[in-house]
C-alpha cells in the first residue's frame, strides 16, 4: 500500500535526510520525498499498521531534522 | 516571505550592521579594544545570527548525527573564533544564513510560480438545490448533481451542459487558447473556464476523479520519480561531506604530526584553520537543493503548454531521444474522414456538395458524415425522395426530382456513365465518391483522413534535431505510402495489427543503441505500447483516463509540435543540470585544493558554499522559462 503525506521541511538535505531516515523504519517498503512539492510518498510493507508506522517515520524524521513536520 | 524568512531578515541584518561596524573599529583602530572586549563585542552578532545553527548542532550531536551540516557550521565557525578569526567566524555564519534565506526564498518563489502556472484548481462549486444555488466544496458534490457555473468561472468538476450554451476555454489544461462551443449534451471538462454564459452542468465524476485533480495530482506527484542525476546528487551528497570531513581532520591532526615528526614548525592554527575552511566547503546543498529545482521547474514550465511530464526520470529520457515512433491515425493524421478535395464535372462544386449531402443524408457511415460536414447547412428533407442504399455500392436518391447517385465506380457503372479519372492519381490516400444526376456524370469528391497540419514541421524539426522517424499504420499499403512520402517520415511499417505495433517497437528498441525510443500515439488502443517504448507519449487525451494512466507523458492537445516543445524542454533542463553539477563541483573542488595550499581562505570557502548555491539556483530556475 502507498500512502502521500504533506511535509513541512527547510532544506533539500534535509528531506534527502528524511528519506534515508523513513526508509529505515521497520515496515516501511520504500520511501520517496520530494522537496519541490513539499510532499512524502510510503509505500508500506504488507499488513504493516500504517498509523503505528508513520509515528515512527515521524520520530525517526525528526531525530535526523528537528524542524521537520509530516502532516498525518 | 513567510514570518520565518522576515525574521532570518531582520536577524541578518541586525548582525550584518553589528558586524560591520565592529569591523570598522578594528581595522581603523579608531578605539584600542583589547582582545578579550573585542571577542565578546563579536559574540553578539554571532549569537543572533547563528544561535539557532548552535542549537540544532547540540541535538544533533545527542541524536548521534554526525557530519550534519548545522554541526560542521558550528564547529568551522566556533574553531575560527577560538583561533582569534573573530570576524571570519561571524561572516561565515552570517553569509551562511543569507544563503539559506535566499534558497529558502528562491523555492518559495518558484514553487509558487509552478502553482500559478498549473492554476485549475476549483475552489468551489454551485451546487443547485430544491432552495437555489449553493455555493460548496467541490469534494462535497455526489456525481449526477447538477452544479451552475457563471461567465469566468472555472469548471469544477467534470460533467454534461444540461441547459446553456456558451464557449469554454480550455487554455490552462492545453496551453492553447481556443474556445469551444459547450451546448446542451456537451461535455466539458473541470479546469476550462467558461467564457460565454450561465451553463447547468450535470456531473458525471466526482472531484477527486475528475480532469483537474488528476492532473494536478500527476504534476505534483512527478517528483517523486527520480532521475538519475537526483540519485547520483543524493549518493554524492551521502560520501562527499564525509570525505571532506574526514579530509580536514587529517590537515588539523595529521599535517601538524608530520610537521613534528620532520622536524619542522607544527603550524597547528594554519593548518587547523585550513580545516575549517574545509568544513565551510563541505556542504553539499548547492547540488542538493539545484537539481530537483531544475526538474521541479522544467516539469511546470511544460505543464503550463499543455505537456504534463509524469516524472523528473522521463524529463532525462526525452532529452535522449533518437527515435520517435508514431501511430499514424489520430496522431499525425486526424483520425477522422474529412472532405479533402472536390472535383466537379458538369455542376459547380457547391452544387456537386449539395446534392451528395442531400443523398448522403440519410446514412450513418463515417463517409456520408463527413460529406454532411463539409456541406455544413441543413438538411432540408422535403426536397429529397426515394432513397435507397445499393449494397457494396453507394446510395441512390431523388433530389429536386432530379436523380442522383453516389458511390464507387461500380455504381457508376450500372448508372451507365463515364467514370472521370481523379486528378489526384497516385497521390490518393483516401476514398472517392463518384457522383451522378439524371445518369450523366458529375464529377466526385475525395475524401481522407487528413494530415495534421503541423506533422510535417513537427517530423522535420525532429530529423534536423537528429531523430529518426518511423510511421506505423494499421491502414493498407497504399496509404501508408502516400502519407509517409507527404511527411517524410524514415521509415513506415504498414497493416500492422495491434499486436503487431508492440512487437514492432520491441524490433526497433533492440535495434536502438546511444539513445532512447519514443512513442507516440493517441491513447486508444495503444496502452500496451505506450507502456513498451522507453518513454510513452500520449496526446490529445483530454478527459481520456486510461491514456494518462498508460503514457509517461501526456500531450493534453494532439498537436505534434508539442512533442518538439517537450524533448526541448527536456534538452533545455539536462543541460542546466549537467552545467549545475560541473559548476557546483568543480568549484567545491578547486575551492577545496586552493584551501588546503593555503591559497583561499574562510572567505573564499563562504563563496564556495553560498555563492555556488545561489548561482546554482538561478540558473535551475531558467527551466521554468520556455521559448516557444
Amino acid at each position: 500500500m502507498k500512502k502521500t503525506y504533506k511535509i513541512d521541511v527547510d532544506c533539500a538535505n534535509c528531506a534527502n535526510k528524511m528519506e534515508t531516515a523513513t526508509k529505515k523504519v521497520a515496515g516501511v517498503k520504500d520511501a520517496t520525498v520530494n522537496f519541490m512539492a513539499l510532499k512524502m510518498s510510503v509505500e508500506f510493507e504488507d499488513g504493516a499498521d500504517v498509523s503505528a508506522v508513520m509515528k515512527d517515520v515521524l520520530a525517526a524524521c525528526k531525530k535526523v531534522e528537528s524542524d521537520c513536520e509530516i502532516f498525518l | 516571505m513567510n514570518k520565518k524568512q522576515k525574521k532570518t531578515l531582520c536577524r541578518v541584518i541586525v548582525a550584518g550592521v553589528l558586524c560591520a561596524i565592529l569591523m570598522i573599529i578594528s581595522h581603523t583602530q579608531v578605539i584600542e579594544l583589547p582582545k578579550y572586549v573585542e571577542l565578546v563585542l563579536y559574540m553578539v552578532p554571532f549569537l543572533i545570527i547563528g544561535y539557532d545553527i548552535l542549537l540544532k548542532a547540540l541535538e544533533g550531536i545527542r541524536n548521534l548525527q554526525a557530519f550534519d551540516e548545522n554541526f560542521l557550521m558550528a564547529v568551522a565557525t566556533v574553531g575560527a573564533i577560538a583561533l582569534g578569526e573573530y570576524e571570519e567566524g561571524v561572516a561565515v555564519m552570517l553569509f551562511y544564513q543569507i544563503g539559506e534565506l535566499f534558497q529558502s526564498i528562491a523555492v518559495g518563489k518558484s514553487r509558487r510560480n509552478i502553482s500559478a502556472l498549473m492554476d485549475i484548481r476549483p475552489d468551489y462549486a454551485n451546487l443547485v438545490t430544491d432552495d437555489g444555488v449553493e455555493r460548496v466544496d467541490p469534494d462535497d458534490v455526489m456525481v449526477g448533481s447538477v452544479i451552475e457555473i457563471l461567465v469566468g468561472e472555472k469548471v469544477p468538476i467534470d460533467g454534461v451542459v444540461i441547459s446553456g450554451d456558451t464557449y469554454v476555454n480550455t487554455s490552462a489544461l492545453t496551453g492553447e487558447s481556443v474556445p469551444v462551443r459547450a451546448i446542451v449534451g456537451s461535455e466539458v471538462i473541470s479546469g476550462s473556464i467558461n467564457d460565454g454564459a450561465v451553463i447547468r452542468v450535470q456531473t458525471t465524476k466526482e472531484f477527486g476523479e475528475s480532469t483537474a485533480s488528476k492532473i494536478l495530482e500527476l504534476v505534483e506527484s512527478s517528483g517523486l520519480r527520480k532521475s538519475k542525476s537526483e540519485k547520483f546528487i543524493s549518493k554524492f551528497a551521502k560520501y562527499y561531506t564525509p570525505i571532506v570531513c574526514i579530509a580536514a581532520l587529517l590537515l588539523a591532526v595529521c599535517v601538524p604530526l608530520v610537521n613534528v615528526a620532520t622536524g619542522r614548525d607544527a603550524c597547528v592554527a594554519t593548518w587547523v584553520y585550513r580545516a575549517f575552511t574545509f568544513l565551510v566547503i563541505s556542504c553539499p546543498c548547492a547540488l542538493v537543493i539545484s537539481i530537483p529545482l531544475t526538474f521541479f521547474a522544467g516539469i511546470g514550465g511544460a505543464s503550463a503548454k499543455g505537456i504534463l511530464v509524469k516524472g523528473a526520470n522521463y524529463i532525462e529520457t526525452l532529452s535522449k531521444t533518437n527515435v520517435a515512433v508514431f501511430d499514424k491515425t489520430g496522431t499525425l493524421t486526424k483520425g477522422v474522414f474529412e472532405v479533402d478535395v472536390i472535383h466537379p464535372g458538369e455542376l459547380s462544386a457547391e452544387n456537386l456538395l449539395e446534392y451528395t449531402a442531400y443523398v448522403e443524408s440519410y446514412s450513418n457511415h463515417p463517409i456520408a458524415r463527413s460529406i454532411i460536414r463539409a456541406y455544413g447547412k441543413e438538411v432540408d428533407k422535403a426536397r429529397i425522395v426515394d432513397v435507397r442504399e445499393v449494397s457494396g455500392k453507394g446510395v441512390i436518391g431523388m433530389v429536386d426530382g432530379r436523380r442522383v447517385a453516389c458511390g464507387n465506380e461500380r455504381l457508376m457503372n450500372d448508372e451507365d456513365c463515364l467514370v472521370g479519372e481523379c486528378v489526384l492519381g497516385g497521390e490518393s490516400a483516401g476514398t472517392i465518391v463518384h457522383v451522378s444526376v439524371d445518369g450523366r456524370y458529375a464529377g466526385h469528391i475525395h475524401i481522407q483522413d487528413i494530415i495534421k497540419p503541423t506533422s510535417k514541421e513537427a517530423l522535420d524539426k525532429l530529423k534536423a534535431k537528429g531523430v529518426r522517424t518511423v510511421m506505423l499504420t494499421g491502414d493498407k499499403e497504399s496509404v501508408a505510402a502516400v502519407v509517409a512520402g507527404k511527411l517524410g517520415v524514415n521509415q513506415y511499417y504498414s497493416e500492422l495489427l495491434p499486436g503487431d505495433k508492440v512487437s514492432m517497437v520491441e524490433k526497433l528498441l533492440g535495434e536502438n543503441t546511444g539513445g532512447k525510443l519514443i512513442f507516440a500515439g493517441d491513447g486508444i488502443n495503444d496502452a500496451p505500447v505506450l507502456t513498451r517504448a522507453d518513454c510513452g507519449v500520449a496526446m490529445g487525451v483530454l478527459g481520456q483516463d486510461a491514456a494518462i494512466e498508460a503514457a509517461d507523458v501526456v500531450l493534453m492537445d494532439d498537436d505534434p509540435l508539442k512533442l518538439v516543445t517537450a524533448i526541448a524542454i527536456a534538452k533545455k533542463s539536462m543541460r542546466i543540470v549537467y552545467e549545475n553539477i560541473i559548476f557546483a563541483i568543480g568549484i567545491k573542488l578547486l575551492c577545496l585544493v586552493l584551501g588546503a595550499l593555503g591559497l583561499a581562505g574562510m572567505w573564499l570557502a563562504i563563496f564556495a558554499d553560498v555563492g555556488v548555491m545561489v548561482i546554482a539556483v538561478l540558473n535551475a530556475i531558467r527551466a521554468l522559462r520556455i521559448k516557444e
